[in-house]
């Protein structure tokens, strides 16, 4: 179906695009120009870079996980249930995209800390705290990467053709199997895309991990908190920690895109 | 650019940061020469309660002057203005980061001392940890916060444990004083080193547990205005309030000691 004028792009949409694309990438630019490229290889491989790095694609990837365990089955309620009160939940648990990071860590102090309304028991019945372990960053980048997925799936599921569910009921098929041979393939995009954007949010969370899980290299130093703290004292070290983050983001995010999204024939 | 700003110092220091006067440059100075305007000052976590304190007797003082704050850790201040964020004064936790704003020749004339303070362990209220004295942050079973050693209060802690001789087992270190010390209000570490400053104005909170090592490392707070303020008029009336004797009553009634 093309029409007349497919293919250029008018001028209205044309100018803010490009200033949009300036806007973003330009940053990336001078992250790149200012890097000490001479000394870049002596600073790569200093153990700390490596540490930190590890720490934080475990982080994203198992927060990313959790989301998706916890997330899909959530979304799907959101979007098929007819549990009452659907549209408060909704809001409720999409609260941490617009909660300061920094207040989330302080509210799962208040509900996982040593002092806090869960935390408490599990810390006076086992002797477990869970603040200031890598266990927690995981926490922390779920708390905040969750509702990303959340969202998208959601999105996918209202979009998905519902028919092809009712088919499958009609056929005899239980809602749990209807669920996992029919609905899941269905929005495989959409929880793909989503599972993506939430390990981006969690590879660059900064507020709720250094506020809930601390600062400790190893531990609980992600790159993001590297980043800041090496921006204090060697500003070089900062721009060479964001540039192997930047650089490792964006391959898996390619790949993943080629993957996943382009083979089920998203763009 | 580098150059210029060189130049600019050249001609500002004449000045002088410690000495009082020079209110001439005031932006918009009113009949009787009294400097108006906005002063923002950036200064260590540590100065939160008391400078807050100061900025207020100072507005007082002077209507129509206003004083705001960027409080945060040293490090992170000394960084800002390095990139070149506009501020009238700085108040540095230790020496080693005003030398990073002196070094980038940001400051107007020589900085001047005029507080000093020692670090403490703070606890929660009722020592849950059973912390004694500073050998407990060798201990691997508590929970334990310190400073970053980019902060002045954590390259204070280092040079205390190792004039100690004890290797330090912390969970965290935490970007300036007050967040280990909100660690420690939240009841979710065993014990920090903080300054004896923060303790007291943690209220009942907090616990503090003076330990004798302390006395042989203490932070010299220096302050100055910089040489590009915005308002050096302004700049030089907070600077001097802070080194007159009801700025140093005000830093002794936080228990800070005298430069």
């Amino acid at each position: 179906m093309r029409r007349p004028g497919d293919g250029g792009v008018p001028a209205p949409l044309l100018v803010p695009a490009v200033l949009a694309v300036a806007f973003l990438v330009l940053p990336l630019v001078g992250l790149v120009v200012r890097a000490p490229w001479s000394d870049l290889g002596s600073r790569l491989v200093e153990p700390a870079v490596g540490q930190a790095l590890r720490l934080s694609l475990v982080a994203a990837t198992l927060a990313t996980l959790l989301s998706l365990l916890l997330g899909v089955p959530l979304a799907w309620v959101l979007a098929r249930s007819r549990v009452r009160g659907r549209s408060v939940l909704r809001a409720l648990v999409t609260v941490p995209l617009v909660l300061p990071p920094v207040v989330g860590g302080v509210a799962l102090f208040l509900v996982l800390g040593r002092q806090g309304i869960v935390g408490s028991w599990l810390y006076e019945t086992t002797g477990y705290a869970l603040p200031f372990t890598t266990a927690a960053v995981v926490v922390a980048e779920t708390f905040v990467a969750m509702p990303f997925l959340v969202i998208s799936v959601e999105g996918a599921l209202r979009a998905a053709d519902a028919r092809f569910e009712d088919a499958a009921a009609t056929l005899g098929a239980d809602r749990w199997t209807t669920f996992r041979r029919v609905t899941l393939p269905l929005v495989a995009p959409g929880i793909a895309a989503g599972a993506v954007l939430s390990w981006a949010r969690a590879l660059g969370e900064f507020g709720a991990t250094i506020t809930f899980a601390g600062n400790f290299p190893g531990t609980t130093q992600t790159m993001p908190l590297a980043v800041y703290l090496a921006l204090q004292s060697d500003p070089e070290a900062a721009i060479v920690l964001s540039l192997v983050l930047l650089a490792v983001s964006l391959a898996t995010l390619l790949l993943l895109r080629d993957r996943w999204l382009g083979r089920a024939g998203t763009t | 650019m580098r150059r210029l700003l060189a130049i600019g110092v050249l001609v500002t220091t004449l000045a002088g940061c410690g000495t009082a006067g020079g209110t001439t440059a005031s932006p918009a100075p009113t009949a009787d020469g009294a400097p108006t305007g906005t002063v923002t000052v950036f200064a260590a976590a540590s100065l939160t309660d008391v400078f807050t304190d100061l900025g207020a007797v100072l507005e007082d003082q002077q209507p129509g002057l206003r004083v705001q704050f960027s409080f945060a850790g040293s490090s992170a201040l000394a960084a800002q203005l390095a990139q070149g964020a506009p501020a009238d004064v700085f108040a540095s936790a230790d020496q080693a980061q005003m030398a990073v704003v002196t070094g980038a020749e940001l400051a107007d004339g020589e900085p001047a001392v005029f507080a000093r303070n020692e670090l403490e362990i703070a606890v929660p209220a009722g020592n849950p940890g059973g912390v004694t004295g500073l050998a407990n942050f060798a201990d691997p079973d508590l929970t334990l916060a310190v400073c970053a050693p980019t902060v002045p209060c954590g390259a204070a802690a280092g040079a205390v444990f190792a004039a100690a001789g004890i290797t330090a087992r912390p969970d965290t270190e935490e970007e300036d004083v007050r967040a280990a010390l909100t660690k420690v209000q939240l009841g979710e570490v065993d014990a920090a080193l903080v300054y004896a400053t923060d303790v007291r104005a943690a209220g009942d909170a907090v616990e503090g547990i003076p330990f004798p090592e302390s006395a042989r490392q203490l932070n010299e707070y220096p302050i100055c205005a910089l040489a590009a303020a915005p308002d050096p008029a302004g700049a030089q009336a907070f600077v001097d309030l802070v080194r007159s004797a009801v700025g140093q009553r005000a830093l002794a009634d936080a228990g800070f000691r005298s430069p």
